[in-house]
């Protein structure tokens, strides 16, 4: 438990083992690694590039919603940058985003294992992950489509613009989706140290491992779903397009499938990461772990079953109305069991307010509110005035980056000193928080009035009276791109000339910091052997690597 | 307090029977989502003022929620979502279930426009108008892809799918007009694809209906109709024009050279435009008509085929009269000045 004698000696003394980062530094050496660690800064740098593209096709769009008549863009291709901004948020940054950057870098040291279960299908995944990204960027340069991230047909079957390659750019990263998760099931079931029983399992790693689930039962059927719309367009084929034979409704059954769970491919992780945050920032065991265990295991179940809720009025049976909004209520008191134990983390705690925690505040406070205006959206007849306006708009985006990009801001500079051996600057990181959390409601709500008001999502043009609030949105949203671009710039910096963090600068009791940091390339010189529950902060330790005996 | 709460949370005017009753639940979901987050926030603020770290040694105790914690967590949750549910669903029902003495529309969608047809007759392009105070059903199909049928003062909304019909009914209580959006994404025009639904005095509405029969019956007679005595109306520049509007051709198609989703129309007659396949043409009458019957046949290069076809939508004298309505367009017959961008179709009225 304590540093002993021996160990700070060897860490002081004797020469230590090269970390991963020193371990081979040419390029050659990097894309050529089977290191789980270096796959993952790989996924970290690549799904950062694609957030950076997918924030300019945000701000784009909004300086043209500024005003209501045709400005800076025409209809077709403001429909085209919404549809690439949809596209590449989704699968090429929310997606990998937590699971494979974080997951890939933490979870093998959070269970005491030297690496993935399969280290090569591991960097494969990433390779898969360039593949399918470079198709859908050549598809963008080359006309990109104008569909939406949706791909309803029959307007997808029909529309002239490059459908084709983004189609098969998210297909191949469905794969890159799926063996990430496959790896990551396998890794939990066979290489946990000693002494490390289901019950004493990390929270990241329980909801990376319900994530895994999903993204191997769920993601298949996206990519038949993609594959037909592909083979409707080039062969003909009458599958979803009514005009050849097709039900057009099956798509959206067949896509909500998919896509439904796969909001919980991008929720589930962040919660982890939360999960773990809290832990640390508030030196306290989770309150509840099996409730948020568990919650995490039946997120990943029920959210199979809620797919419907996006078909109120798309022509469904009333029945089927019925059966899809009581299921999708479940899903949201699991999410409700999670936010009450994280508030409980923090009783009796003993909080540090460093930047992690401010993006906790904001999480929290984003995902219940984000999380009831879903289940406000599922009261199947709230969602007749509701049902694609910008409340919709508004609500997922308090999920998707109000919940998940906050816990990646707090994963990340939580991690920064495990990843990197560097201390980020504090200062700058509370004010970019703020920035962040401030430009968010104040892009946000604004679209929820817009979405009360009737304004439909998808829209170049709108009557006049929108204008008031899209102008308070965008200018929110200057505000939060401003955030983003302090974050990038200090950590950057903070990658070559921040100061030296030492091992474990939080005093954090999560199993990843049972190694140095940044740990070595074989992880651990000896396999630890677990004998406590993660998160055990009834004794005090010395800063530095804890050792579990 | 309705009106208070309604002008607070942005909800357009209450012009339908259901839009009071669903604001009601409105209110009351949108407040329970407010107390819920206030109270997770103001906890979670309490604790990190009351608990934040003393030193950087401290240790805490471990402690695990009791059952009691563990059910209110899980009941709480559970009992306010069923409640909204079942609140929420029995008014879906309602709204899902015409009344069967309700009136009967047709909707019809189509790239970028509303028709409407009333079985008795008239036809209506983009106007819909209804009674006051009388049950209303529309029955809805698109010609080529999803389109949404949505009227934010109704608190209205259904998607309007092709090859099938989708049904929607509605009770309008204040006479005034309304806006209809699409609300399902379906291409350049979607924004614009906006109509209007008149709620009329029933007094008034009787009397517009009886016109309007008039009209159609003269039609089924074979007697000549306004359109045959063009030159009453103006002449076949005029009626073009007018064409053009009812159409939508104008959505797409600026009239004062600027560039929209389709070619400009100023200029356009006796134009060699260049085509996508690299050949050229000179658009004259042919040419036009063709653009008219089968729009992807020879496209305009640097423009998306999206037009549809007109083919059986326009008789043979309008597609004349558009044809001179586009050949009247020469910029120097144009006035000068500033570009007043694209124009869209004005409903009527306007």
């Amino acid at each position: 438990m304590r540093l002993s004698e021996a160990d700070s000696q060897a860490l002081a003394g004797a020469p230590p083992a090269p970390t991963y980062l020193e371990d081979g530094t040419t390029v050659m050496s990097w894309l050529n690694t089977r290191d789980h660690k270096r796959v993952g800064v790989m996924f970290l740098a690549s799904v950062i590039f694609f957030f950076l593209i997918g924030g300019v096709f945000a701000l784009l769009l909004r300086i043209k919603l500024l005003q209501p008549g045709p400005f800076f863009v025409d209809a077709i291709s403001y429909n085209r940058m919404f549809t690439l901004h949809g596209v590449v948020m989704i699968f090429l940054f929310l997606i990998p985003a937590i699971p494979s950057a974080f997951g890939n870098f933490v979870l093998p040291l959070m269970i005491g294992a030297r690496d993935v279960a399969f280290p090569r299908l591991n960097l494969g995944s990433f390779y898969l992950y360039v593949l399918g990204a470079a198709i859908a960027i050549w598809g963008m340069i080359h006309g990109g489509a104008d569909t939406g991230w949706t791909f309803y047909t029959p307007y997808s079957s029909t529309t002239p613009t490059q459908v084709l390659p983004i189609l098969l750019g998210a297909f191949i990263l469905g794969f890159s989706s799926i063996l990430t998760g496959l790896n990551f099931i396998v890794t939990v079931h066979t290489l946990r140290a000693p002494g490390l029983s289901w019950m004493r399992m990390p929270l990241f790693v329980w909801s990376t491992y319900a994530t895994s689930i999903i993204q191997i039962l769920a993601t298949p059927v996206l990519g038949i779903t993609l594959l037909i719309v592909s083979v409707e367009r080039v062969a003909g084929f009458g599958l979803f397009d009514p005009a050849r034979g097709g039900d057009p409704v099956l798509f959206q059954h067949m896509f909500w499938f998919y896509s439904h769970p796969a909001v919980y491919i991008m929720v589930l992780p962040a919660m982890g990461v939360i999960s773990e945050c809290v832990c640390a920032f508030s030196r306290k065991n989770p309150f509840g772990y099996k409730a948020i265990a568990y919650s995490s295991i039946g997120i990943a179940f029920v959210g199979f079953f809620t797919w419907g809720h996006h078909l109120f009025v798309a022509g469904q049976s009333t029945f089927d109305a019925g059966a899809f909004g009581i299921l999708s209520m479940f899903v949201g008191v699991f999410t409700a069991i999670k936010v009450f134990n994280w508030v409980g983390t923090m009783y009796r705690g003993a909080i540090s307010f460093r930047t992690p925690f401010a993006y906790i505040c904001g999480f929290l406070y984003f995902i219940v509110f984000g999380g009831m205006t879903g289940v406000a959206l599922a009261t199947t007849s709230l969602d007749i005035h509701w049902h694609d306006t910008y409340f919709v708009v508004a609500h997922f985006h308090f999920i998707m980056v109000g919940a998940s990009v906050m816990a990646f801001l707090a994963g990340l500079h939580y991690w920064f000193p495990k990843m990197f051996g560097r201390t980020y600057p504090e200062g700058w990181g509370l004010v970019a928080a703020s920035l962040i959390i401030l430009g968010f409601n104040a892009t946000f709500i604004p679209q929820f009035l817009l979405g009360n008001f009737g304004m439909p999502r998808r829209y170049y043009q709108y009557p006049e009276h929108f204008q008031a609030l899209n102008v308070a949105s965008t200018a929110g949203a200057t505000l939060l791109g401003f955030g983003f671009v302090i974050i990038f710039i200090y950590l950057v910096i903070a990658l070559k000339y921040g100061s030296r963090s030492v091992p474990n600068p939080w005093g954090s009791k999560g199993f990843e910091w049972m190694t140095a940091s940044p740990p070595p390339t074989h992880n651990f010189d000896e396999i630890p052997t677990i004998t406590q529950m993660p998160h055990d902060y009834r004794t005090h330790e010395p800063p530095g690597v804890i050792r579990v005996a | 307090m309705n009106e208070l709460l309604r002008r607070m949370l942005f909800l357009p005017d209450q012009a339908s029977t259901f839009a009071r009753d669903l604001d009601q639940l409105h209110y009351f979901v949108i407040l329970t989502t407010f107390v819920m987050s206030t109270a997770v926030g103001l906890t979670a603020i309490f604790f990190f003022v009351r608990y934040r770290r003393r030193s950087e040694t401290q240790t805490t105790p471990h402690i695990e929620p009791t059952w009691w914690m563990e059910v209110l967590f899980v009941g709480v949750p559970l009992v306010f979502f069923t409640f909204w549910f079942f609140l929420g669903f029995r008014e879906f029902v309602r709204q899902q279930t015409p009344p069967s003495d309700a009136m009967d529309v047709y909707v019809q969608g189509k790239k970028w426009m509303w028709k409407f047809a009333y079985p008795d007759g008239p036809n209506a392009i983009n106007v819909l108008r209804v009674p006051a105070g009388r049950n209303v059903r529309l029955l809805m199909t698109s010609r080529d892809v999803i389109h949404s049928f949505y009227v934010p003062e109704f608190r209205m909304k259904k998607d309007v799918l092709p090859g099938r019909y989708t049904q929607q009914w509605f009770n309008a209580t204040t006479p005034g007009r309304y806006q209809i959006l699409c609300a399902e994404y379906c291409g350049a025009g979607h924004s614009i694809m906006r109509g209007e639904v008149i709620v009329m005095k029933p007094q008034e509405y009787e009397d517009w209906l009886t016109s309007q029969r008039r009209g159609l019956i003269a039609q089924q007679d074979g007697s000549p109709t306004a359109l045959d005595f063009a030159p009453a109306l103006g002449n076949m520049v005029e009626q073009g024009r007018r064409i053009a509007a009812e159409q939508g051709c104008l959505k797409c198609h600026s009239t004062d050279g600027t560039r929209h989703i389709g070619p400009t129309w100023l200029d356009l007659y006796q134009r060699r435009e260049k085509l996508t396949d690299g050949s050229t043409v000179v658009a004259d009458e042919a040419y036009l008509t063709q653009s008219m019957m089968d729009p992807a046949m020879q496209v305009v290069d640097g423009f998306q085929p999206v037009m549809p076809s007109f083919q059986g939508k326009l008789a043979g004298p309008e597609t004349a009269a558009l044809v001179e309505f586009i050949k009247s367009l020469q910029s120097d017959a144009v006035r000068t000045g500033p570009s007043e961008g694209p124009a869209y179709a004005p409903i009527r009225g306007r």
